[in-house]
């Protein structure tokens, strides 16, 4: 639990629960992750049996670790996108997910016209960019000011609208975009692990986009105006900033970020119109669990998911690696809960 | 809870019950017997409620034009009110209860998908109205004690059960002791998959073989990493996956990219899952279960060949590149109908129904033979394996048309 907070983090000043606001970092997600996994297994003996496995087949681990880093980075580009949002405009943003697969979309249909997927991505981003705008204009400036549950509704009212659409454009088939990039086996010590090349692609491709974004906020005008509006959005506006255009570009960056991130999806996992509710809860999970300003926090967070993921669905069972997220939301809320007591008390 | 009734509602209540209540006369018309079924037209299995209805219609029109139905050394042609149930189990409901008892209806044929099947059964089973179907697979649909529900198709828990004997086989050739033969099983959590597991299990134990992996699949999958990694790590002889669609997909598309060399992998959905199209190569060898194919040695009166039925089907209705099992039973339930009034020699419901269990045909579509439950148990399900791109039948041996490739390979 050592991490300090980071400077950006401590500025966060915004509508946010007292405890959202006490500590984020991934030490604490991947504490839970340790705790979950040693409660559940000594409640089941599959899931022993599973455990020798891995430590037998040893090799296994690496598999598992690669494969949750790789798809856990993806995790938290669209996670980076919602805390962003969250912590920028105070809106919950249910539709996460949607944009994600939208962006999904967007890949399959450019491999269907046989361009290749990976085009896809600024094509995805400028895309989702002006969606994420109409979208802002539409209905997300109609719901800022309002209270949570408006700006929720809203939100899952537009999820539904984009799920329908998709189905309706694509049909309700199961979608994948190929890369064409081959698998490669490594042999080490008498055992194997595969890593499919477009995994390690989207994985750096992931730390490029996140470069970007943090170079953004931090040296362009709009960065600092996002950040100023953060910390104090009438401030801000006393100063003369445009916060209506803050919004509208925060936003539209989401729209962007999880565009991105859906066509890397697409291009590792499979899509379909109603897939895009897993990935708005994982969103949610890690943007609670790291806390928002706090890139190192959504990134350690994601791609802590991404293992932890991995590593409950070979021990657990396939029917667990979903219920291991929520859980963990569950245990990391659990936690702020009891850190939150003690500072009362140590204060008084 | 007393409201008040408009006039006209009064009225139209009226009205209904004034038609229900008329004779049901409608059963044979001159020398028509009105056979009645809800279909999915519109909605979400209309593509495939539409090949039933096609392969209603292709036996009907057969059978019509070739001597039509003699009963009682009389020849009746064979006629189908249909409506369309918009793919909603509570509409094909009301649906059945409007056939029957405003339409004077005896004699039903199924609708599309188990789900629907399953809310037009009580329905028949109150009236006491014979129903042969052809679209309703789900082992629940006979376990419930129905008199009046009859289907040819073979049901969910032998779609896999194949392929355990497959690798009980294999395994004896090879002169391997059937309790080190490993089976890793990943199904979806969903009451088809599930069923599928059941049969799939009882074939394990039945043969003394050791189950290794049993994960399931929650229904909003796109990752099976995890258990695909755990299939490397256990190397079991034989790898079974249920889970639709986006099962197949998401199986296809890990089981490439992680290189998993099982050497025997089969599943269910591997053409509506576009796999071949979508994975090339790396799905050579996958094993398909499948209700029928039209390379299967199948012969009966009526359409000849399986190969035969696949001809005239292609030749009647256009846009049909390959015949849909779905039509193949459609067509082989309006056979069933033929067959079952000619024995009773009679238009009584009760005499048909008779004749109906009693059934014991050889068709295009396989053999006919129903259980007491009311499916049927003389087909068995066929399996197929991918080889370089196409659907080959590779076992049961009997109507096998190609050896089954062991290992596959791993490419």
């Amino acid at each position: 639990m050592a991490t300090p907070k980071t400077a950006s983090q401590s500025r966060t000043g915004f509508l946010s629960p007292a405890w959202l606001k006490t500590s984020g970092d991934g030490w604490t997600l991947l504490l839970m992750i340790a705790l979950v996994c040693v409660v559940l297994v000594l409640i089941s003996g599959q899931a022993q049996t599973n455990l020798t496995i891995l430590q037998v087949a040893w090799q296994q681990n690496i598999q598992l670790l690669l494969d949750g880093l790789f798809i856990g980075a993806i995790f938290a580009l669209a996670a980076y996108g919602l805390a962003l949002v969250w912590g920028v405009m105070n809106v919950k943003n249910l539709c996460q997910g949607e944009y994600v697969i939208m962006g999904g979309y967007i890949a399959y249909y450019l491999y269907e016209s046989g361009i290749h997927p990976f085009f896809g991505l600024p094509i995805a981003i400028v895309f989702m960019f002006g969606f994420g705008w109409a979208i802002y204009v539409l209905v997300i400036r109609r719901v800022i000011d309002r209270d949570l549950f408006t700006s929720l509704l809203a939100t899952f009212g537009i999820a539904i609208v984009l799920q329908q659409g998709l189905n309706l454009i694509f049909g309700p088939e199961v979608q994948t975009a190929r890369s064409g990039l081959p698998t490669a086996t490594v042999t080490l010590g008498g055992g194997a692990f595969t890593f499919a090349w477009i995994k390690l692609t989207a994985f750096l491709m992931c730390g490029a986009l996140a470069l970007a974004v943090v170079i953004f906020m931090k040296r362009s005008r709009m960065g600092q105006a996002i950040r100023a509006t953060a910390q104090d959005a009438r401030a801000a506006r006393v100063m003369g900033i445009d916060t209506d255009r803050v919004y509208a570009f925060t936003y539209s960056l989401n729209a962007a970020i999880c565009g991105a991130a859906g066509v890397l999806i697409a291009m590792i996992w499979v899509i379909q119109p109603f897939y895009g509710i897993t990935h708005s809860i994982r969103s949610f999970v890690i943007v609670t669990a790291a806390g928002f300003g706090n890139l190192p926090g959504v990134i350690m967070a994601g791609l802590g998911l991404g293992v932890a993921e991995q590593y409950s669905g070979f021990v657990l069972g396939a029917d667990f690696q979903q219920a291991t997220v929520v859980g963990m939301l569950l245990l990391v809320l659990i936690w702020r809960q009891i850190i939150e007591n003690k500072h009362r008390r140590v204060v008084e | 809870m007393l409201k008040h009734y408009s006039p006209a509602a009064v009225i139209a209540a009226a009205a209904v019950a004034a038609v229900a209540a008329a004779p049901a006369v409608a059963k044979v018309e001159g020398d028509t017997i009105v056979l009645g079924s809800a279909l999915s037209e519109t909605g979400k299995y209309s593509t495939n409620g539409i090949h039933a209805k096609n392969g209603y219609n292709i036996a009907i029109d057969l059978i019509n034009k070739t001597g039509g139905v003699k009963v009682g050394g009389k020849a009746y042609k064979l006629r189908v009110i249909y409506y369309d149930d918009e793919s909603t189990p509570a509409r094909g409901a009301q649906l059945a209860e409007r056939l029957i008892k405003q339409d004077g209806v005896k004699y039903m044929l199924g609708p599309y998908s188990s789900g629907l099947t399953k809310a037009i059964a009580p329905v028949t089973e109150k009236y006491r109205i014979p129903m042969v179907e052809a679209e309703g697979a789900s082992r629940s649909l006979f376990t419930k004690g129905y008199k009046y529900l009859f289907a040819v198709l073979s049901t969910s828990e032998q779609y896999l059960a194949s392929s355990i004997q497959l690798a009980a086989e294999i395994a004896d050739k090879a002169g391997k002791k059937r309790k080190n033969v490993k089976i890793a099983m990943a199904f979806e959590n969903d009451p088809f998959s599930l069923d599928v597991r059941a049969g799939v299990v009882t074939d394990i134990k039945r043969l003394g073989m050791s189950i290794v992996i049993d994960d399931r699949l929650p229904r909003d999958l796109s990752d099976m990493t995890a258990t695909l990694t755990k299939v490397r790590a256990l190397k079991p002889d034989l790898l079974v996956v249920s889970g639709h669609s986006k099962g197949a997909a998401t199986a296809g598309r890990q089981i490439k990219e992680l290189k998993i060399a099982t050497p025997m992998v089969a599943m269910t959905h591997c053409e509506s899952s576009k796999l071949v199209s979508k994975f090339g190569a790396a799905v050579n060898g996958f094993l398909c279960p499948t209700q029928w194919a039209e390379t299967l040695s199948y012969k009966g009166p009526y359409f000849g060949s399986a190969a035969d039925f696949d001809k005239k089907f292609k030749a009647t209705f256009s846009g049909y590149k390959t015949v849909p099992y779905q039509s193949a039973q459609a067509a082989a339930a309006v056979l069933v109908w033929k067959d079952a009034f000619e024995r009773a020699n009679s238009f009584d419901k009760e005499k048909v129904r008779e004749a109906i269990s009693s059934t014991n045909m050889t068709t295009f579509y396989g053999r006919i033979k129903f259980s007491k439950a009311g499916n049927n148990i003389a087909k068995p399900m066929v399996l197929r394996q991918i080889q370089d791109g196409k659907y080959v039948v590779v076992a049961p041996s009997k109507w096998a048309s190609h050896k089954v490739q062991h290992p596959r390979k791993v490419q």
